[in-house]
């Protein structure tokens, strides 16, 4: 057991999904050509004047009633000033001294146990531009410039780094499931600095603290703090001192690095923006905000598990993406309609087909994803299961087919002629001649081995190609058998 | 008669003239652009004669057509060079901006435009509108031309002279401190600063963003009312920018001040020099034999002005002027180094009153300074602020002359900012309450003009309109300070 306790807080900031930047009318919009997203407002042009976007104030309106943060009634929009190529005005728009939102939580499980790690405020700002490292040049992408953030400052009462991997986890679920963020690490619109430091065990005062920075994967958040307070541990055992400064994860060296550049300490002159008047959020749109708050990802695989009849681990895995959890509860509900099922028979039935056949189809990316086959056509498929047209096994043929073609369920059924036989005529007419051609089985079973029952369904189902109708089988080979 | 003599007759008399077919727009954007080619104060930066002329030919095509013709249809009109036109330079008069030219229209240029105005000329100001003596431009100081070895005032004192010149009938100023205001007492020409909200900012180069307001320069109250009808209005790129109903304030200068109280500050007024105070005194009387009342009002704060006007503005400037780095646009000084190298010798081309204006601005915003200074300044602010409202409760109007002096020799103040600055303590406490106010001559001492300044009630520009315009009828106009210019370019005023 080591004597030393790690302290660490995270700083997320995630990209508002709207259509527009933060204060002009360019597109938000990642992946265009390099300065083409561009105005005079996100190019800082002489004269040009920033115009808050209301609907990335909704969206962080959003994420406050998600986390439960505080919305401040009048908030105020700051300048925090720095020189560097990637910010056009010489200053970025940001807030300071009256956030839009204080405290909240993150709701989180650490090792199946619900916990909750306490946040300590919510601000917006706008993104800088994107220097770019182009043959021993550095030039300027101005297409980020100005896209929204919400900045998510937690307490430092993160312990490890896996409890850090489970705070961002969770953290990104509930700003994807409500449509805040994308949750894309790669494309750099959810991105997290950590605030490190260790202190011996016991102890409250906390120790000099490290940030870590540009840390890209929730391995790597793990990995680089974990590193890092090994790092610190052993520097102070070894009777050294820990520099305040500002580290990076190298992934091939394994270890975190300081990063280049001397460290100044910078003095950003905060102070209201003198373009922008205070931020009024009144109750009216707070309350219309909390109207089209969608449902959180834990309350939905509360609700499966409840209404459902979902285990805690399916109602998991359907509830890891939006998109798949909307398609899930499309079948569900699809099902329970056409079928005439009960939501919590319906719920698992349709669970088990989406998990089992179409998640493997399933391709996602950021938010959105592409499913093999649209939920109503699934919903179909799985009722002419219910209604006993074709049985479980057709139905994954059947599947395979529409992820081919595209076509309906029924169509592909009528085509192929698989719909099942539930003639009993028929079916008793191949039973008579399975038992006639199995005497020493039909003995067996007579004798009390009815485990060869098994055999029967076997060979009545193999002689009509699978469509014979499970349970009409077996209830006619019982009744045949039984009649001696 | 010809162009000059319609040009000579005013915003309103040109702009009539054309719409009665008197006189082509061509032709009196010739004759401007002719006397501007030939400016003798040095009031102008840039002539944009191609456009304008391209301009002036559509709306004579437009008349021919039988087309409704806009408000300043072919009325050739100047801009302040801190105001950005598409496809012009725009310098600000700053070695920094030199060559640069705006790839975009401010709101009150587009506004200008749609109202059929012809831009012929960006004027020269302070660089980057700080000054009150048009002396820290880069490209030299403009002469008054009342009196080429005084200044014009500043910042805006190419708009100011180049209207009192009349090279142009009317131009657009900026106003953070006094800037128009000044200028137009010592150039003896009417400017309003607008009600803090009520212009647009957006394509105003930035000075200080909580007090900038752009404003017109006229030779009358009612040419500078058909100017500021076209530039006022709510504008949704810019926060800041109110939605407040407009008035008729062409019809407001002819309503009289029957029944107007005027409220004057009496110990305001011992700071102003014999000169101006016995035209103060003049004016105040002429707009009480014209029907208002006199009464006593007190501003306690204003005297804190200066003071609090030289740490919000300069704290302001130095976030608005972090931008001009070097890196997009305008110039870039390399000389060796990195990066850091490169924005130290690229700002180190601003001027003397600039940087001055910055290392203030920078040091009021720094951890440990804020309070002291930015943030109790503000504090101040709102007294100054509440000492209005209560002078509103017993007067529509706050006299006071708009500048102390009138125009100081050219040279005079460069090595002393301080009595440079206290060359506004009348401007600056309007700007500060962020209220309507406008300059407009009160007759000349010495031969040099002398300006009124009336303060108002916010978004009330109405009734200062009508007060300029019962001083104008009660003193008649100014004689022209230039001499018959080009063509038969008159000293008369509006002669028809
Ligand atoms: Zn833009």
């Amino acid at each position: 057991m080591s004597a030393w306790e790690a302290v660490v807080g995270l700083e997320v900031h995630a990209q508002l999904r709207t259509r527009t930047k933060l204060f002009c009318a360019c597109p938000n919009e990642f992946g265009a050509p390099p300065n083409t997203h561009v105005c005079p407002v996100c190019l800082g042009l002489p004269g040009a004047l920033p115009a808050p976007n209301e609907a990335a104030i909704d969206l962080a309106l959003r994420a406050a009633l998600a986390l439960g943060g505080e919305v401040r009634e009048r908030s105020v929009f700051a300048r925090k000033s720095y020189f560097y190529p990637d910010l056009a005005k010489g200053y970025q728009i940001s807030q300071f001294a009256l956030p839009i939102i204080e405290g909240g939580a993150v709701p989180m499980a650490l090792e199946g146990e619900a916990r909750s790690a306490a946040l300590t405020r919510i601000h917006l700002e706008e993104d800088a531009a994107k220097n770019l490292h182009v043959q021993g040049e550095t030039v300027v992408d101005f297409n980020r410039a100005g896209t929204p953030l919400i900045e998510i400052v937690g307490e430092p009462v993160l312990r490890s780094g896996a409890e850090a991997e489970a705070y961002l986890r969770a953290l990104r679920e509930v700003l994807v499931f409500i449509g805040v963020n994308d949750g894309n690490l790669e494309e750099g619109s959810f991105r997290c600095d950590a605030n490190v430091s260790i202190r011996p065990k016991g102890e409250e005062r906390l120790g000099t603290r490290v940030e870590l920075k540009n840390i890209n994967s929730f391995r790597f958040v793990r990995k680089a703090i974990d590193h890092e307070v090994a790092r610190q541990a052993a520097l102070r055992e070894s009777g050294g001192e820990v520099v305040q400064e500002t580290r990076t994860w190298d992934e091939r060296q394994e270890r975190t690095v300081a990063m280049r550049g001397k460290e100044e300490a910078h003095d950003y002159r905060y102070f209201p923006d003198p373009d922008l008047p205070p931020l009024v959020v009144d109750a009216a749109r707070l309350a219309r905000a909390e109207e089209t708050l969608p449902e959180l990802p834990a309350a939905m695989r509360a609700r499966w598990v409840e209404t459902l009849g979902l285990t805690a681990q399916d109602a998991g895995v359907l509830a890891a993406h939006p998109a798949i959890a909307a398609y899930f509860e499309a079948v569900a509900t699809g099902l329970g309609e056409a079928a005439g099922l009960k939501p919590a028979k319906a719920g698992k039935k349709a669970a088990n087909f989406v998990m089992a056949e179409v998640l493997r189809e399933t391709a996602t990316e950021g938010v959105e994803a592409r499913f093999p086959a649209a939920a109503p056509e699934v919903a179909a498929l799985l009722a002419l299961v219910e209604d006993g047209t074709i049985n479980g096994k057709i139905a994954k043929e059947v599947f395979a087919k529409m992820v081919a073609t595209g076509e309906p369920p029924k169509t592909i059924v009528e085509r192929e002629g698989l719909a099942q036989v539930t003639d009993t005529a028929a079916i008793e007419a191949v039973v008579r001649e399975v038992l006639a051609a199995n005497p020493k089985q039909v003995e067996q079973y007579r004798g009390g081995k009815t485990a060869v029952l098994g055999f029967f369904v076997g060979q009545v189902m193999k002689a009509t190609r699978g469509q014979a109708n499970p349970k009409a089988v077996n209830e006619i080979l019982r009744a045949l058998l039984a009649e001696g | 008669m010809s162009a000059g003599r319609w040009l000579d007759a005013g915003v309103v008399g040109a702009a009539d003239a054309v719409a009665a077919g008197a006189v082509t727009a061509e032709a009196l954007v010739g004759e401007a652009l002719g006397r501007l080619r030939s400016d003798p104060h040095n009031a102008v930066l840039h002539v944009d004669g191609e456009a304008a002329l391209e301009a002036a030919q559509q709306v004579d095509a437009a008349r021919a057509a039988g087309e409704a013709l806009g408000p300043l249809a072919g009325v050739p009109v100047a801009l302040k060079d801190n105001l950005c036109q598409r496809g012009t330079p725009t310098t600000c008069a700053s070695r920094l901006l030199e060559g640069w030219v705006a790839p975009y229209d401010a709101h009150v240029v587009e506004r200008l435009r749609a109202a059929g105005a012809m831009l012929v000329a960006k004027t020269n100001m302070d660089e980057f509108a700080m000054g009150s003596s048009n002396e820290t431009s880069a490209f030299g100081p403009v002469k008054n031309p009342w009196d080429p070895a005084r200044a014009p005032g500043g910042s805006s004192g190419g708009s100011a002279a180049a209207v009192a010149a009349r090279l142009v009938p009317g131009a657009l100023g900026s106003d953070t401190g006094g800037s128009v205001r000044q200028p137009a007492a010592f150039c003896g020409l009417f400017a309003l600063k607008p009600t803090y909200g009520r212009v647009s900012r957006y394509g105003l180069v930035a000075f200080a963003s909580s007090l900038d307001q752009v404003g017109p320069f006229a030779r009358s109250a009612r040419d500078g009312a058909r100017l500021f009808a076209a530039i006022a209005g709510r504008d949704g790129r810019d926060a800041t920018s109110a939605d407040a109903p407009s008035a008729d304030w062409e019809g407001a200068c002819a309503r009289g001040v029957e029944g107007l109280r005027v409220g004057v500050p009496r110990a305001l007024l011992e700071g102003a020099s014999a000169g101006v105070r016995a035209r103060i005194d003049a004016a105040l009387e002429a707009l009480k034999d014209a029907g208002a009342t006199l009464v006593d009002v007190t501003l306690p704060h204003a005297k804190h002005g200066v003071s609090v006007y030289y740490l919000v503005a300069p704290a302001e400037a130095s976030s608005n002027l972090a931008r001009f780095d070097g890196v997009r646009y305008g110039l870039r000084v390399e000389e060796g180094g990195g990066l850091d190298a490169m924005y130290e010798a690229t700002r180190a081309r601003f001027g003397p009153e600039v940087k001055r204006r910055i290392l203030l601005g920078t040091y009021a915003l720094s951890a440990g300074y804020y309070d002291a200074y930015y943030l109790r300044a503000q504090k101040v602010r709102t007294l100054i602020r509440r000492d209005y409202d209560a002078a509103f409760e017993a007067c529509d109007v706050v006299a006071t002359p708009t500048a102390p002096t009138v125009a100081f020799p050219l040279g005079e103040r460069t090595d002393d900012p301080l009595t440079m600055y206290l060359s506004d303590v009348y401007t600056l406490p309007a700007s500060l309450a962020g209220l309507p106010a406008i300059s407009t001559p009160a007759g000349l001492s010495e031969g040099l003009p002398t300006g009124l300044q009336l303060v108002g009630r916010a978004f009330d520009e109405a009734t200062l309109f009508a007060a300029a315009g019962a001083l104008e009828k009660a003193f008649g106009p100014l004689p022209s300070p230039v001499p018959a210019g080009p063509g038969e370019h008159a000293g008369e005023e509006g002669a028809s």
